[in-house]
């Protein structure tokens, strides 16, 4: 049985002794092998005003294949909401981020659920990496009860509190100040913990950024605010929209780090580093080199502005999940058929969830007068033409 | 099978329009209204609507109109400048199609997403005597921009004591639902802007309209934001005179003749005002529909004239009913004209939410909301 396990895994590229030691070792369960791995990461930091972290990233099978894992499914959750949007089923709007899923999950790998993120509209992936779950996502997509904002918010407002996920905005870059206000609230209370800003490139050129970076500079703000630099904001490509499309180095006086956001351990290293910087000495800006499959959103085919010969390429040579992939065959942590078992199960579970909250119901009607303010307080209009109105107060 | 409805309601609309237009002609040479003079001694603008029914007329939409009137006011004026997010290749709404094109990159071109810096950017260039037309890409985004169109632009000219004006900026802006728009793609903000003395507020109904209203817009000696029901761009389609003509600014039409009720509104929602208007014909009630066009300044006399007339004043908008502008035509009214009113203003707007998600067909002031509120007044 060892003998016909080293034969098939003969042709992969990996270290014959290891395969040797690990097919005679039962393998199986990989996941769970802590065994610390050394990875070089796709290409060095470059840094702005600071020192640069190291290259090298150590991580072990466990990670790896949880990170493929959660970025598989990621990617499947998208391309079905894709799906589900072409069938009328999700309305309104609809951003996806697929191409983009080492940024959530590497991010995740190096904070805790106490750090804090706040992002844009583009918010799916991180709102699973946060630990929201696909029932979750597809009900607030659609509209039903079940969504994480009991279907009132939508694509553009997913939102996870018990995890400090501050969401999902709507209006471009109007997230960043609101992150510095995070930040200091953490500060204050000394919760050794930050607050990750996300924001793209088309953002970057918000004025309300550099109030933004100027407040958290001068009050030493554990904010790190990262750009997710996708090239494209909209359907202009980021030369056209900023003057200098080197993101990392727009804080001027507060440090900056280039990291390729479409591998997941330069990201998980450049989020320990910024996260540990922006305790000890401020904010820090992280700029993630990464890109979007599909259009800006599903009204934008996302072919008008760039080549298929440029989505194409990127997927063959940059894809995270297929990095991860390749990374997990070239260590011998898991064979082709594990990965692939694990996609199909991926796949399983997202259309479990889809069907789940297609049964789902729409909210109440009396829905639309909650919220509006706190709690019990807030106006209700009755009548005809709705004159009547009534108001609850305190 | 809404298109086929709405084109239908446009010819019918279009005929009885006619018969205004002649009532109005006569009305108007009495009252001697002309329109403003044109921005530092150019060329003077002709007086509206006598020039729309000269000249071949094509059937296009919303987006089509504006297009043409944005292709007139650059050929006409080789200081006009249009400038926005993705403006452009076309625009996200096509609005600005062929402009950079025919006119270069010099005069039309993309800025990056900093709406301030649009609006601000835009009141420099027209304090240097040019026509600076911004565009904002859905008016929900121009809040940012709100202090510069306050603070800046609607008292410049005040400020400095007619040293200097921005009176050539035209802020162009889609507004309005647009049945999934959702919080951020819907909003009506009209009424913020309604409450600046500086500026005026223009929003037209349909591509003739537009066309008309935009012309005269960008070639006002004063700063403007006009907003485009968002609904209508491909929605609605009506015959536009292909030459240059201008519609007076700060006149309301009468457009459909009633005697019962004053229906008064702007934009996408005089549509659904009309379906209303014809539903209670039905009922033997008689609408008498009014469309606003220019909300500040607005066109006090021809409203008060048709409450004079019916005894009873509707007000429908999208925007949400507290502090909606439907409120301050409201106030005006009951002011003027106390002891003729036979029943209490009434007003449909949208509902004191945030402009909800799925809840839209709630939120939003439909045809059997405003047929009841009609019936209510005229039985009150």
């Amino acid at each position: 049985m060892a003998l016909s396990q080293l034969l098939s895994s003969s042709s992969r590229s990996g270290n014959r002794l290891k395969s040797l030691s690990s097919a005679i070792s039962l393998r199986h369960p990989i996941s769970t092998d802590t065994t610390p791995i050394t990875v070089e990461t796709s290409v060095p930091f470059t840094s702005h005003q600071c020192e640069v972290p190291s290259r090298t990233v150590q991580t072990n099978a466990k990670e790896l294949l949880t990170f493929f894992r959660d970025m598989a499914l990621m990617r499947r959750m998208e391309i079905a909401a894709d799906s589900l949007y072409k069938a009328k089923l999700i309305r309104g709007f609809c951003h996806l981020y697929d191409g983009q899923e080492a940024v959530a999950v590497g991010m995740e790998a190096a904070i805790t659920k106490k750090d804090s993120i706040i992002t844009a509209y583009r918010d799916h992936c991180t709102f699973i990496a946060r630990g929201g779950t696909l029932l979750e996502v597809f009900a607030e997509l659609m509209g039903r009860q079940a969504g994480c904002s009991r279907g009132k918010g939508g694509s553009m407002h997913f939102y996870k509190k018990d995890s400090n996920f501050y969401g999902g905005h709507g209006i471009v870059g109007a997230q960043v100040p609101l992150g510095c206000g995070l930040a200091f609230a953490q500060k204050y209370c000394k919760d050794e913990a930050v607050t990750f800003a996300l924001y793209g490139d088309g953002a970057a050129n918000q004025g309300q950024l550099f109030e933004a970076l100027n407040i958290s500079a001068l009050w030493d703000l554990p904010a790190i605010l990262v750009c997710e630099n996708n090239h494209y904001g909209m359907g202009t490509a980021e030369w056209r929209a900023a003057k200098s499309p080197a993101y990392y180095k727009r804080g001027d006086y507060v440090p900056g780090l280039k990291v390729d956001g479409m591998d997941v351990l330069a990201v998980k290293q450049a989020c320990t580093f910024a996260k540990e910087h922006a305790l000890k000495n401020g904010p820090i800006i992280l700029e993630m080199d990464t890109y979007r499959y599909h259009g800006h959103s599903m009204s934008d085919p996302g072919s008008t502005y760039r080549t298929r010969d440029e989505i194409t390429g990127v997927r063959q040579e940059r894809d995270p999940v297929e990095r991860i992939r390749k990374l997990i065959l070239s260590h011998d942590l898991a064979t082709e058929k594990e990965l692939k078992d694990t996609e199909k199960e991926v796949r399983k579970e997202v259309d479990d969830a889809i069907a789940q909250a297609k049964e789902n119901p729409v909210p109440d009607s009396s829905e639309l007068f909650t919220n509006v303010y706190a709690k019990g307080l807030g106006v209700e209009s009755f009548g005809a033409d709705r004159k009547e109105v009534r108001a609850t107060l305190p | 099978m809404f298109r086929v409805k709405y084109v239908f309601l446009q010819f019918v609309c279009l005929l009885q329009e006619k018969k205004e237009r002649e009532r109005e002609m006569a009305l108007r040479n009495i009252m001697g209204k002309r329109v403003g003079i044109g921005l530092m001694g150019s060329r003077a603008l002709s007086t509206a609507t006598c020039d729309v029914e000269s000249g071949s007329a094509k059937s296009i939409n919303l987006y089509s109109a504006i297009n043409q009137a944005l292709h007139v006011a650059l050929e006409t004026d080789p200081r006009a400048f249009v400038f926005g997010e993705d403006v452009s290749f076309g625009g996200v709404f096509r609005c600005t199609t062929g402009l950079a094109d025919r006119f270069g990159k010099a005069r039309v071109f993309n800025t990056p997403l900093c709406e301030q810096g649009i609006v601000g950017f835009g009141i420099g260039l027209a304090a240097m005597g040019n026509r600076a037309i911004a565009e904002i890409q859905f008016a929900d985004y121009i809040y940012p921009a709100f202090d510069q169109i306050v603070n800046e632009a609607a008292k410049f000219r005040y400020r400095s004591g007619n040293q200097f004006n921005c009176g050539g900026l035209t802020i162009r802006a889609p507004y309005g639902a647009v049945g999934h728009g959702g919080h951020y793609h819907s909003q009506s903000p009209e009424a913020f802007f309604c409450h600046v003395p500086g500026i005026k507020v223009v929003i037209p109904r349909s591509p003739r309209q537009a066309k008309g209203l935009l012309l005269s817009c960008i070639r006002d000696p004063n700063p403007v934001v006009f907003f485009e029901p968002k609904w209508l761009y491909r929605l609605a389609v009506e015959e536009v005179p292909e030459h240059d003509y201008m519609l007076p600014l700060s006149e309301a039409e009468v457009i459909r003749q009633g005697s019962d009720i004053t229906l008064v509104g702007w934009g996408a929602q005089l549509s659904i005002m009309e379906q209303a208007c014809i539903e209670a014909e039905k009922d033997g009630i008689s609408c008498e529909l009014i469309d606003l066009k220019t909300l500040i300044p607005w066109d006090k006399e021809t409203v008060e004239a048709s409450v004079r007339k019916t005894g009873r004043v509707l007000i429908s908008h999208e925007a949400p009913v507290t502090g909606g502008f439907g409120a301050e035509i409201s106030a005006s009214i009951v002011e003027c004209c106390f002891l003729r009113l036979e029943a209490p203003v009434a007003r449909v707007c949208g509902l004191d939410t945030p402009f909800p998600l799925v809840f839209e067909p709630f939120y939003m002031p439909t045809k059997n909301k405003i047929l009841d509120a009609i019936k209510a007044t005229v039985n009150y």
